[in-house]
């Protein structure tokens, strides 16, 4: 694989992430415990869904074969996803929901912020603009932790499950792999291992706060990067692309 | 509208003589369009019928989030879904607005949502329609926003303060709705064969429905006259209703759409178009609960707020914990 083609990989891989957890966020709407929360969790998942245009866009340009965000998005098939496992998880509870963002938005905050150093000037400026909204998407989740982790009885119940049912895909958030290596070595992105120090000092704080106890390091699922999924993922793309399968070529 | 045959509780309206001086006085400044404000005095009729209005045109946005939410995952490019979310995002912020206007008037919102979620409070007939293609999206922000549009923008000088700035607000979004959704219809007409024939669908099935919004003939309209006296009922059913289809009838024209009324033509001596009458068998039936989905509606509407119950107290007991902490800290 040259720099060209891990670059591309690596460019799905952040819009998947956005894409993917946009559109279970978007799921919500309308059905959340309150309106305010209707309104907060659509202000999310909308500024994913512009950052996966973003990445998609770009990730399109850098394959030089006329993808677009919309093309990438709508007409790949689940092997070919590059989201984390993390984020097409269902969305539970309000408690799961909220820890599952809880864990992304630490990890999203940590790798935009290396970004931003990237060589590559593009990646640089949409880091920039999407850490300015990821630093209130987990100033948001953050508190969610602790109001349910010190709440009452039972949010305190529903959220040590959450946090302990998705612990165990959290660990391939920092696995390097061929193509992170090829990013680090050219500049273009941090090293994922670099960043669980930090991730863990905060979610451990958090944690804490919380009065939630934090599961031990353990077996991590991976696969994600690489396009092997979970089930979740399949009838994600289902809703997703079942216009643009069903009526080819169409125009919306 | 949002708000249809609003009760009023009174059997016939006053005359001035009849009204008690803090009556006569009340009616003397609706009279003067001098805004009615929170504090004020007011007639228990008045107040009690605005609270209807009000917490109908409310859980009227809430419970339609439903039908377009239905289509958000499903949106067909990045775009759409994005403007879609943010256009049912909306609808709980005009909820939202509209809750705190009714709360002005000395009801909470947890007491009107469980008037909503027991089935005593009424919200628009429009809403307990299916979204069965995506067409549906777009045929709703164009028509159903088009005759939401069509009424609150009257509203906006109604004679309550608090209500009246809710629709100015409301009233600017309002109009990148429709527009949003005649733009999926336009794409859909100039679109390919099975596009238009979903266009064309999506026109039959909501073009009567979206008339029914209006509210019953004003022959049949027994509450009008003393909204209309109130200023909280700005024009009449018949009026609005005429004047949507003579918006409508030409924006249809030129998607290359055919309404669904035989007995439509323009009729020149009026200056207005002639249209068929609208079944308000099904209006009574749908506004009863046998809608195609009333139940649905209601029942998804009360599993969202039971299951966000634990959430709700969780966020009290944490802030009330924070507050106490903070509180011993200070001592």
């Amino acid at each position: 694989m040259n720099e060209q083609e891990a670059l591309f990989e690596y460019l799905l891989r952040l819009g998947d992430n956005a894409l993917i957890l946009g559109h279970r966020l978007s799921e919500w709407c309308g059905h959340s415990p309150a309106l305010e929360e209707d309104l907060a969790l659509s202000n999310v998942a909308l500024d994913l869904i512009g950052q996966t245009q973003l990445w998609l866009n770009l990730a399109g340009e850098i394959e030089g074969k006329g993808r677009d965000a919309d093309k990438l998005a709508y007409l790949r098939d689940a092997r070919d996803f590059r989201n984390l496992l993390l984020v097409e998880q269902p969305n539970g509870d309000f408690a799961m929901t909220m820890a599952r963002q809880f864990y992304f938005d630490a990890w999203h905050y940590l790798q935009l912020q290396g970004l931003t150093g990237s060589k590559e000037s593009r990646i640089a400026e949409i880091a920039a603009k999407s850490l300015k909204e990821v630093a209130y998407h987990l100033e948001r989740s953050r508190d969610w932790v602790l109001r349910l982790g010190d709440g009452t009885e039972e949010s305190h119940r529903r959220m040590q499950a959450a946090i302990d049912d998705l612990w165990m895909y959290t660990g391939e958030l920092f696995e390097a792999d061929e193509i992170d290596r090829t990013m680090i070595q050219a500049g273009l992105g941090p090293d994922p291992s670099a960043l669980q120090e930090s991730w863990l000092d905060l979610v451990r704080a958090t944690a804490e706060e919380a009065t939630l106890a934090l599961p031990q390091p353990g077996w991590a699922q991976r696969g994600g990067k690489r396009g092997i999924h979970t089930e979740h993922l399949g009838y994600i793309l289902a809703d997703l692309q079942f216009l643009q399968r069903a009526y080819p070529n169409a125009v919306w | 509208m949002y708000a249809q045959m609003v009760k009023t509780g009174v059997d016939r309206i006053q005359s001035s003589e009849e009204m008690s001086p803090e009556e006569r006085a009340f009616q003397e400044r609706i009279d003067a369009d001098i805004k009615i404000e929170p504090k004020e005095w007011m007639p228990e009729a008045y107040r009690k019928t605005l609270i209807r209005q009000i917490s109908q045109h409310a859980h009227s946005e809430i419970i339609g989030m439903q039908p377009e939410g239905n289509w958000i995952t499903r949106a067909p490019t990045l775009e759409r879904k994005a403007i879609l979310l943010a256009k049912v995002q909306d609808e709980a912020g005009h909820g939202l607005y509209l809750y705190c206007a009714a709360e002005t008037l000395g009801v909470s919102r947890d007491e009107l949502m469980e008037q909503l979620n027991s089935g005593k409070a009424k919200y628009s007939s429009i809403f307990n329609y299916p979204t069965l293609t995506w067409a549906d999206i777009g045929a709703i922000g164009w028509l159903v926003d088009g005759a939401a549009i069509m009424n609150q923008v009257p509203l906006q000088r109604c004679s309550y303060g608090p209500y009246s700035r809710a629709m100015i607000r409301i009233c600017k979004e309002e109009s990148f709705h429709q527009r949003q959704g005649y733009d999926i219809m336009m794409k859909l007409a100039r679109g390919t064969p099975e596009q238009k024939q979903m266009a064309q669908d999506a026109l039959n099935r909501w073009w009567w429905p979206s008339l029914m919004m209006f509210g019953p003939s004003d022959a049949d309209s027994v509450h009008s006259a003393q909204s209309m006296k109130w200023k909280i009922k700005i024009n009449s059913n018949d009026e609005l209703r005429q004047k949507f289809v003579d918006q409508t009838v030409p924006q249809a024209e030129y998607l290359g759409l055919t309404v669904p009324d035989p007995d439509l033509r323009w009729n020149a001596e009026r200056g207005h178009y002639d249209f068929g009458a609208v079944d308000w068998e099904e209006f009574y039936q749908v506004i009863a609960g046998n809608g195609p989905c009333n139940r649905q509606r209601l029942r998804t509407r009360v599993k969202a707020y039971e299951e966000g119950r634990w959430v709700r107290e969780a966020a009290e007991a944490y802030a009330a914990k924070k507050a106490a902490r903070a509180q011993a800290k200070a001592a």
